[in-house]
């Protein structure tokens, strides 16, 4: 049964678009046939940062607008072969992302899917809306910041209301994953605990990633970060939250969390 | 900032917390509600009409969520000269 799920925060910047191309790769090597899924049009990156930008000839708007079929649009990636990325419009204008259409493209990528990876544009409006129309499982990107926090409140009340689940009576199953953690801050008491941020916006954790280099080196060289590295830590935390997603029990650690002797004498102390 | 005001300084973590869940308490009673509103007030709008001529700015539908009760407020300014249909 092929499984949708939309990547989406409401606000910009927190890491939707990493998050998508990491969790991709990572169920991809589960040996799954997975999809990433750009819903950005005109602003798409996507492509970018799956080291995919000069092979796109293709996109969702060509498909929807019946300017090419779905098979010639979807880009198989070079390093995984289950792994594929239907990219978003560059050029044209976002009105040409009609309802009719993403329909039609879901229903069609369920049929030869396993996991179809939605993500989606910043804000709230119709880009937005219609990444998580189609949804079965929604990831809440949230960083532990005030505004992003309030942002990710604001698109759950839209998943309970505007999704085709919610229309029929079903619910989507949301996902809360926390990026740009750096546990040494909240330990200090200078940025929200995963359990502010849990209490606050009250959906299961999915996972947490913690702040890296390795995050920003990954899209520099155009891979995942789920495939630059696996032993990183970002790495690692990804691919855990890939195996809760398809079911897996995994025990949720905070990344990082270890200290050294002097680690711990100063991280407390500032306390 | 001397060595002891380092060592003293309140942290921000629990501000944050704090503000976001006032925030929040409010944002999502009035978002969750706005067509609750529109509708009652449309409603109410169209019992009173039947009755007394108003002006349809001057009616004001306010719906506050508490933790136990809410609060419907209804504010309908009836001007001195309105023209009473029944009695």
């Amino acid at each position: 049964m092929a499984k949708v799920i939309v990547v989406t925060s409401g606000k910009g910047g927190v890491g939707k678009t990493t998050s998508t191309a990491a969790l991709g790769a990572a169920l991809a090597q589960r040996g799954e046939k997975t999809v990433v899924v750009d819903f950005d049009v005109g602003l798409r990156n996507l492509d970018l940062v799956m080291g995919a930008e000069r092979r796109v000839v293709y996109d969702l708007i060509n498909v929807i607008q019946g300017d090419a079929k779905l098979p010639q649009a979807l880009i198989r990636d070079k390093r995984l072969e289950t792994l594929h990325l239907l990219p978003a419009s560059q050029t044209r204008d976002k009105d040409n992302l009609t309802s009719e259409g993403v329909e039609t493209v879901m229903a069609e990528l369920r049929k030869s899917f396993d996991w179809i990876i939605c993500d989606s544009p910043a804000g709230i409006e119709r880009g937005a809306t219609l990444a998580m129309r189609h949804a079965d499982i929604a990831v809440v990107v949230t960083n532990p910041e005030v505004s992003s926090v309030r942002d990710s409140d604001r698109i759950i009340g839209l998943l309970d209301a505007k999704t085709a689940r919610a229309e029929r009576g079903e619910r989507v199953e949301k996902h809360l994953l926390l990026t740009r953690y750096d546990p040494a801050r909240a330990e200090r008491g200078d940025m929200l605990k995963v359990d502010d941020v849990l209490e606050i916006l009250s959906i299961p954790l999915l996972g947490i990633i913690p702040e890296s280099m390795d995050v920003l080196r990954a899209s520099n060289i155009g891979s995942p970060v789920t495939l630059a590295d696996t032993r990183s830590a970002p790495s690692l935390a990804y691919m855990d939250a890939a195996k809760r997603l398809a079911g897996e029990q995994i025990p949720m650690s905070v990344p990082g969390e270890k200290r050294g002797f002097f680690g711990k004498i100063f991280g407390r102390r500032a306390a | 900032m001397s060595i002891f005001g380092f060592f003293n300084r309140k942290t921000s973590a629990p501000q944050a917390r704090e503000r976001l869940q006032i925030l929040l308490a409010h944002e999502r009673s009035s978002v969750g509600h706005s067509d609750l509103v529109a509708l009652l007030r449309e409603e109410i709008v169209a019992v009173i009409a039947k009755h007394v001529q108003v002006d349809r700015d001057k009616v004001n539908v306010k719906m506050d969520r508490g933790d136990q009760v809410s609060t419907l407020e209804v504010d309908i300014e009836i001007p001195l000269d309105a023209s009473v249909r029944a009695a």
